[in-house]
């Protein structure tokens, strides 16, 4: 019986971020076109671009290998994979045993090294300059979040999401210095990795600052359905993420029936909304940074991280 | 089992006596070749044995004055073995597949000698016949490196091994002979186990092994020779120098930190370990990150592997030292699987690398690129590889990465307020290491096999066939095979662990299906997760491909660029991002403090139109200490000892007089404590 | 008081957040983003000290808390912003250490301190140590930023927020006599005023607020 709950819990979670995955992009694109005066594209333009490229023929470079056709999947499969991880409304879903935090930041890789070979396939200069600073803010992005996993995995003794959403969720833990650099720093690292403003600009195809987007230029059709896709689902598992972590109230414990259900959806998608319109207001007001400042944006995240962990060996040795 | 292994020794030894002699026809070459396969596929059924059934012994009849030389298989040397045996199957089949002709001798007699001297090394059960496999391994390999001695880059680097090679050697001598200095039953294993060192001179052969394996394992900063090295060697030797000659010497160092030296080291043993093991990760992955021959590329991703298993091995140090063995089996086992890990797939990238060297005829990454048309086969088995060394779920680097960085978060139960703060270091800088080797990876594969071809002779390149073939597949599908099976190498390796850690319990909740660190922890089930990954994927390829039929191909789009004239068909190659600034976003971010990385562009005057040029490049610092300061300091020193001899007789008479002085006032001061 | 108890909890958050804003300080280029930065801190401070008048019950801590928001969140940070219109002073400032240097710089400062603190205050309750701790850090890294930057202004907001340190020290005794934190408050106010007129006298002469054209004028005078 609680293995179907289980696997309810964990179609229904799958079948929630599938939905809502483009729609939050939508969202976030009409509240910053709102904020800045414009009437701004549907909540749900997304949604019908993916229907309107999934019918249409890719076309390919001359010189494509199997590598662009085949990336998408991979990129998909593992951005799927990691954000079915990532609790949503309720707790002790069927693979809450491997919700990881490490392994959902190798998911994440993985997904970025698809792309990224993707970028370099065609062999364009921009596919190339792209694929080169995705991999290089990563770089510094990734200790970053390590770092977070280990100040939780320090409060709640594993790097199990579904656990440390548990123990949060208790409260016995109480408001921590350490729990706030933590979350400075997996802000930083969620901004980069998603393509946000003020590391990349998400709705531009300005060449001379463009990471994410440089990557995927030579994509069109079902592929560039598919690149838009994970880039929603991604969004999606970090903002999830940062909800379940860093706001777990609501959620309903494992095992629990559908009314918690409901309560638990109710209770994610206001925070969904409340986050979705942070990062709207967020990115209207500040401005892009230039491209080598990332790096020192990256390595506060780090060092905040670091010093999050070292205050977390003060408390827990005097206390 | 030892005795079959005895007699594959000699086996090596007969195929290397009688190589100059096979060496003049295509035939003899392969039976050499053929023949080190053979009695590599014996090491490696060696090892499982050794690592299932119980330890064996063996005293050779002959040996040194003080004794016979003696021979062992436990766990530990049983699990390198298996290492070493699997390296070799897969170089001597390269090796056997590029076969064409005569073979100069230089390259041939050694190999089988390179073979042995790593297994004698491990099979040793005295100082005394490890310290002669490790100085064998050393010279076969020195004569394999310096193969191509005509050219002047190869001649240096094979000077620089062989000096660092006759350093480690010496300090190894120095350490096994100071360890013996204990006992009066000479350098056997059991003996210095009996007497284990303490203080001052425990201290000082923690020093010493780690000058002796340390600078063969190409531990910072003791790995310059390492870059140089390795490329210089054929492909098939340069795969078996990084993945397993490196190996050997980092079994020597936990032969003797883990075992020889004693069931209990204070915390900063460890410390120390992890120190040199992250320093090597870090500068590893970022010249990597920054080399532009794939050779030397691949050579530095070795040194940051090197560190990550000894990061590994020093954490299972400390957590002995804390009495938690169990999170000291997780240590010990993530550095172990790594090793083998590590060895698959840079096994597998070198002899890639070299096939692409046979194909392509270049080393250089801005003379390659778009080989996935022209060599489809390596360029997948290669991808393998390179997506294991990236640490992607779910191949094999994944899982003794993840093990790692999860015994490293573990750290801060030992409860001392700097090796917690320290430890925390060491996780991030490892996960940078990590990363960085990502970016590593990504550019080697996109700049040799992805994007179009950089020079004529990459655009007609060849694809590999026959044994050769097989030699790549070997290790490409043991690397998909160890990603998914975690669970059940940590089972295999138990016995070692064992060995290491001295820990029983917090073993069996390793292994299986799904990898935990401990009750109740963080757990990986690589086959369930590579399942569902696949799932996904499926289920995104039949819900996107359902819809649109086919694919249409055109000019790639660029931006909008306009299209290449008729003389470039596939367009001019140099507008693809070469290796330089490939990596110029991490020469800025992390080479410039750490490798004295720099950029200088130079500007033509207004109006003229010559070219501008950027130059860029980077120092190791420790090749620059090797290159300036220490010959400089060698020189005064030679210099001040050539006053020696312009000594008048009662100089030199007064001289004697003080040495002997001085040595009478050291027994004083040795009969005092 | 310990973890998991609201009042502990907050006031340590709010301490850590003034640590943040000193390394947001310290990473910030452009001087406006610096003084606003800094205003933050004087309002978090503020913060800090009320939410330990309401904690200790004591009233003197309020009037600590209206200074520090009156004089550092708005008064200071606004003759700060007029003197950098006043001077065109929009542009970056080039610090004479690195960014990334001075971070790593920061973050060492900040685990020095807790181990020159921890020792030091063995036996006191858990909470006094850490809030030291944080304190101490955030006076260190008000001293590295006047180390690391060449502009008068940064070298003045590191100075007060040095400053800011010692009152989150302060406030996190409880028996603080009032009359300190009014003389160190007051302090403080002359210590702006006088870096005031000393940027103006300085931009008026060298058109340029870098403390290192100074140098050249070593020994001149009288």
């Amino acid at each position: 019986m609680s293995i179907f709950t289980a696997l309810v819990t964990q179609l229904l979670h799958l079948a929630l971020i599938l939905a809502l995955a483009p729609v939050l992009t939508g969202c976030v694109r009409w509240l910053k076109a709102r904020l800045m005066g414009r009437r701004g594209p549907h909540p749900l333009q997304p949604w019908r671009d993916l229907l309107k490229l999934l019918k249409k023929r890719p076309v390919l470079a001359e010189n494509a290998s199997a590598i662009s056709r085949a990336a998408p999947y991979v990129a998909v499969g593992a951005a799927l994979l990691a954000a079915a991880l990532v609790p949503s409304f309720a707790r002790g879903m069927l693979l809450a045993p491997f919700a990881d935090l490490l392994l959902i930041a190798g998911l994440l890789a993985l997904r970025r090294f698809a792309m990224a070979l993707a970028g370099m396939d065609v062999g364009t200069s921009f596919g190339g300059l792209g694929a080169t600073r995705e991999m290089a803010f990563a770089a510094l992005a990734e200790p970053a979040f390590v770092l977070a996993a280990l100040i939780f995995a320090i409060l709640a003794g594993t790097t199990n999401l579904d656990v440390i959403i548990g123990i949060f969720q208790e409260g016995a833990l109480g408001l921590r210095v350490s729990l706030g650099f933590a979350a400075v720093a997996l802000l930083a690292v969620a901004v980069a990795e998603n393509a946000r403003i003020p590391v990349d600009n998400p709705a531009t195809h300005l060449e001379l600052t463009m990471v994410h987007e440089a990557m995927i230029l030579e994509a069109s059709g079902r592929h560039l359905a598919l690149w838009d896709f994970q880039a929603s689902l991604r969004l999606t598992l970090w903002l999830a993420l940062l909800a379940a972590v860093f706001l777990p109230f609501g959620m309903a414990a494992p095992g629990a029936g559908p009314i918690a259900w409901i309560t638990g959806l109710l209770v994610f998608i206001a925070k969904m909304a409340a986050l979705a319109f942070t990062l709207a207001v967020f990115e209207s007001a500040i401005a892009k940074m230039r491209v080598f400042r990332v790096p020192e944006f990256l390595g506060a995240a780090l060092l905040l991280g670091l010093l999050g962990a070292v205050f977390l060996f003060v408390s827990t040795g005097l206390s | 089992m030892l005795i079959a292994l005895a007699l594959a020794l000699v086996v090596l030894a007969i195929l290397s006596l009688a190589a100059p002699l096979l060496a003049w026809a295509a035939l003899g070459v392969r039976v050499v070749y053929a023949g080190a396969a053979l009695v590599s596929l014996v090491f490696a059924a060696g090892g499982f044995v050794g690592l299932v059934s119980a330890p064996e012994a063996l005293a050779l009849p002959f040996g040194p004055p003080w004794g016979a030389m003696r021979l062992a298989l436990d766990p530990l040397s049983a699990w390198f073995l298996l290492i070493l045996g699997l390296c070799g199957v897969a170089a001597s089949a390269f090796a056997f597949g590029h076969v064409k002709g005569p073979e100069a001798p230089r390259r041939l007699v050694p190999y089988p000698l390179f073979l042995a001297g790593m297994a004698l090394t491990l099979l040793a059960a005295d100082g005394f016949t490890l310290v002669l496999g490790f100085e064998l391994m050393s010279f076969a390999s020195w004569v394999l490196v310096a193969h191509e001695h005509e050219q002047a880059e190869n001649r240096r680097a094979a000077r620089l091994y062989l000096g660092f090679a006759a350093l480690g050697g010496a300090a190894l001598i120095l350490c096994f002979g100071w360890l013996a200095a204990g006992t009066s039953a000479g350098a056997g294993f059991a003996a210095l186990r009996a007497a284990p060192p303490d203080g001052l001179r425990a201290l000082a052969i923690l020093l010493l092994v780690v000058i002796g394996a340390g600078s063969k394992a190409g531990l910072v900063p003791l790995h310059v020779w390492l870059p140089l090295a390795h490329p210089a060697a054929p492909s098939h030797v340069s795969a078996l120098m990084s993945a397993a000659m490196t190996k050997v010497a980092l079994y020597v160092l936990a032969r003797v930190v883990f075992d020889l030296a004693g069931p209990a080291q204070p915390l900063f043993w460890g410390a120390v370990l992890m120190a040199l093991g992250v320093a090597s990760a870090i500068m590893g992955a970022l010249r990597a990150a920054l080399e532009e021959d794939t050779k030397t590329l691949l050579a530095c991703s070795t040194i940051e592997n090197i560190g990550l298993i000894t990061l590994g091995l020093g954490l299972a140090l400390a957590f002995r030292a804390a009495d938690l063995g169990a999170l000291s089996a997780v240590a010990a086992g993530a550095a172990l699987l790594h090793a083998l890990n590590h060895a698959m797939f840079k096994t597998l990238l070198f002899l890639g690398a070299g096939e692409v060297l046979h194909g392509a005829a270049s080393r250089r990454m801005d003379r390659l690129g778009g080989l996935i048309h022209a060599m489809p086969w390596t360029a997948g088995l290669v991808l393998v590889g390179a997506a294991a060394a990236a640490a992607l779920p779910p191949l094999s680097g994944f899982a003794s990465e993840w093990l790692l960085l999860q015994a490293l978060i573990a750290a801060w139960r030992v409860g001392d307020l700097a090796f917690q703060i320290g430890a925390a270091a060491a996780t991030a800088l490892a996960a940078l290491a990590v990363a960085l080797a990502a970016a590593a990876m990504l550019r080697f594969y996109g700049l040799v096999f992805l994007g179009r071809p950089r020079s004529p002779r990459a655009a007609g390149a060849t694809e590999l066939s026959g044994a050769a073939r097989a030699a790549l597949i070997f290790p490409a599908t043991l690397t998909v095979i160890f990603g998914l099976t975690p669970g059940y190498l940590l089972e295999l390796a138990a016995p070692a662990l064992r060995l290491l850690t001295g820990a029983g319990a917090g073993l069996s909740a390793l292994g299986g299906v799904t990898v935990t660190v401990s009750e109740g922890g963080a757990g990986y089930a690589p086959m369930i997760i590579f399942a569902v990954l696949l799932l996904m994927g499926g289920a995104a390829v039949w819900f996107a491909r359902r819809q649109a039929p086919g694919i249409l191909h055109g000019p790639a789009w660029d931006c909008g660029f306009i299209a290449p004239p008729h003389h470039l068909p596939f367009g001019d190659p140099t507008t693809q991002v070469s290796a330089a600034g490939m990596a110029q976003p991490l020469r800025r971010m992390l080479g410039k403090t750490l490798l004295a990385a720099r950029e200088q562009v130079e500007m033509p005057p207004p109006g003229s139109i010559a070219p501008a040029h950027l130059q860029a490049g980077f120092h190791d610092p420790v090749l620059v200490l090797i290159a300036g300061p220490l010959p400089r300091a060698r020189d005064r020193l030679a210099a001040l000892a050539e006053r020696l001899r312009d000594f008048s007789l009662r100089q030199c008479l007064g001289l004697g007089f003080a040495v002997l002085l001085g040595l009478m006032a050291l027994l004083i001061w040795l009969e005092r404590r | 008081m310990s973890f998991g108890q609201l009042p502990y909890d907050l006031a340590h958050l709010l301490g850590g957040a003034v640590l943040l804003l000193s390394f947001v300080l310290l990473y910030q280029r452009r001087i406006a983003a610096v003084i606003n930065a800094f205003a933050t801190q004087g309002a978090l401070l503020a913060l800090a000290a009320a939410w330990q008048g309401y904690v200790q019950g004591a009233a003197g801590l309020y009037v600590t808390a209206a200074i520090a928001f009156g004089a550092k969140a708005v008064l200071i940070p606004f003759a700060l912003h007029r003197l950098v219109r006043r001077f065109n002073l929009q542009r970056g400032v080039d610090p004479a250490l690195g960014i990334g240097v001075s971070m790593i710089a920061g973050v060492a400062l900040a685990g020095f301190a807790m181990l020159v603190v921890l020792p030091a205050t063995a036996g006191q309750r858990a909470l006094a140590r850490e809030d030291l701790a944080l304190a101490l850090s955030v006076v260190l890294l008000g001293g590295l930023m006047m180390i690391t930057r060449r502009n008068l202004i940064s070298q003045v907001i590191g100075l007060l927020s040095l400053e800011n340190g010692l009152i989150l020290a302060a406030v996190g005794v409880a028996g603080m006599p009032l009359v300190m934190e009014l003389s160190t408050a007051a302090l403080v106010l002359m210590l702006a005023v006088i870096a005031g007129v000393f940027a103006l006298q300085m931009g008026e002469s060298f058109q340029s607020l870098d403390t290192e054209s100074l140098d050249t004028h070593r020994g001149e005078g009288e």
